[in-house]
């Protein structure tokens, strides 16, 4: 499984992921899923995702996700 | 906008929470979410216990609780003051002022200044520097900085953005003049276009409230609050920390040409340990330099976690030592503002339960 789909369900077990195309729009991350996503991030690439860029249009979907962390220096 | 003081200091604090605790655990049995949702948010947050008044408790208890305490052991005499300035953006009335309040129930002398400020997060720095510019009058000598709150009553306890995380607290720091010839640096920002990220929009002259403004609504994010209840965008809200703060802080040790390590303690408002932490990692700040644990022991007071959070944890080098703080306080309005202070040794330093 894609390691972000991994860290997905960790946050929304409950949600498939797969059956979205905007996680923020469809209602399957709200503002503190996506601080509880990115503290899990953190913890796994050991990283610090700066705050300017925890805003909803970067946790749309699996590719805004990927590009993001590619901005860290993680290729997933 | 940068201002400079010049010998002024804080010279005693109290800080007043009440007895009454609630726990995060007691809170979630009333949120919409799972769980295992809503535990995740408990430590990636850090909400653990907050501390909130019984309904009937207004911020003008708190302070003339904490007044009394002051005069009966000694640290405070009634007719020693020329200013009270009060912070508060839950006060006992519309009218009159809740400063004029607090001096009537305290038999104060009528010879002296009451003023109330409406701030909030960054409501501490901003009457640390009115306390300031007021001391440069040559018959304010002492003046009585009041900050409290006591808004979990206007948030619903249905509400995982606000609830888990609202605490109320009052605070009474008292500001003199002071020898010490060195230069006070601060900053302030104001940016009212975003007003309605923090807001109670119910209650007041435009939107009084009423039958409807009570009406519990869905915010699409299973959140049921009023108009009457306050009201978070937590994105926005963090994003504008997030991009704000760093710069603040960066310009006032560059205008003060200090460097971090020259710096013993970075005090700064405590909305939740999240934000902290990412303003931290931003700064290069060790997290053990910037106390983020008042959140979960006590709630965020607005602007009371800054004085709170310098009793908590650094009491006990405070009435020993001085110690070089830099303050920011950042939220409601939106404001943000800081400041670089030498602090201490201060006469006391406590923290008591109310009642």
């Amino acid at each position: 499984m894609n390691p972000i789909n991994e860290l997905l369900e960790k946050v929304r077990p409950e949600m498939n992921f797969m059956e979205s195309e905007d996680f923020v729009e469809g209602g399957f991350l709200d503002s503190f899923d996506i601080f509880t996503l990115v503290a899990e991030i953190d913890k796994k690439y050991l990283i610090s995702i700066d705050g300017e860029d925890i805003i909803p249009e970067n946790f749309k979907n699996i590719k805004t996700i990927s590009d993001l962390l590619r901005k860290y220096g993680v290729n997933v | 906008m940068n201002l400079v003081f010049k010998k002024k200091k804080i010279s005693a604090l109290l800080a007043i929470v009440p007895a009454n605790e609630r726990t995060f655990e007691e809170d979630m049995a009333k949120f919409n979410f799972t769980t295992a949702r809503s535990l995740k948010l408990k430590k990636v947050m850090g909400y653990d216990r907050h501390r909130v008044v019984n309904d009937s408790v207004c911020v003008s208890d708190l302070a003339c609780f904490g007044l009394q305490f002051l005069f009966d052991r000694g640290h405070l005499e009634r007719d020693d003051f020329d200013a009270l300035v009060m912070i508060t953006q839950s006060p006992d009335y519309f009218m009159p002022p809740t400063s004029n309040v607090i001096q009537g129930r305290m038999n104060l002398k009528r010879d002296m200044l009451c003023l109330d400020i409406n701030q909030g997060c960054a409501g501490f720095l901003i009457g640390l520097m009115q306390g300031f510019l007021l001391l440069d009058q040559p018959s304010i000598k002492k003046v009585v900085l009041i900050n409290a709150d006591v808004l979990s009553r206007k948030v619903s306890i249905r509400d995982r953005n606000s609830y888990p995380l609202i605490g109320d607290a009052a605070s009474i720091a008292i500001l003199e003049r002071s020898d010490d010839p060195s230069e006070i640096p601060a900053n302030l920002k104001m940016d009212g276009s975003r007003c309605e990220a923090l807001m109670i929009p119910a209650g007041g002259f435009r939107l009084p409230s009423s039958g409807v403004t009570s009406i519990m609504e869905d915010d699409g994010e299973n959140n049921f609050r009023a108009k009457d209840n306050l009201r978070m965008d937590g994105t926005g809200v963090f994003n504008f920390v997030q991009v704000e703060v760093p710069p603040m802080i960066a310009d006032l040790l560059r205008i003060a040409k200090v460097s971090i390590e020259d710096i013993d303690y970075f005090i700064f408002h405590q909305p939740n340990k999240f934000m902290l932490q990412k303003l931290a990692d931003k700064m290069k700040i060790a997290y053990d330099k910037m106390p983020s644990n008042i959140v979960e022991l006590y709630g965020n007071s607005s602007g009371v976690t800054i004085p709170l959070a310098m009793a908590h944890n650094l009491s006990e080098y405070l009435i020993k030592q001085k110690m070089t703080i830099c303050f920011a306080g950042f939220g409601v309005g939106l404001t943000w503002a800081s400041m670089l202070l030498k602090v201490g040794p201060l006469t006391y330093c406590e923290i008591i339960n109310y009642p």
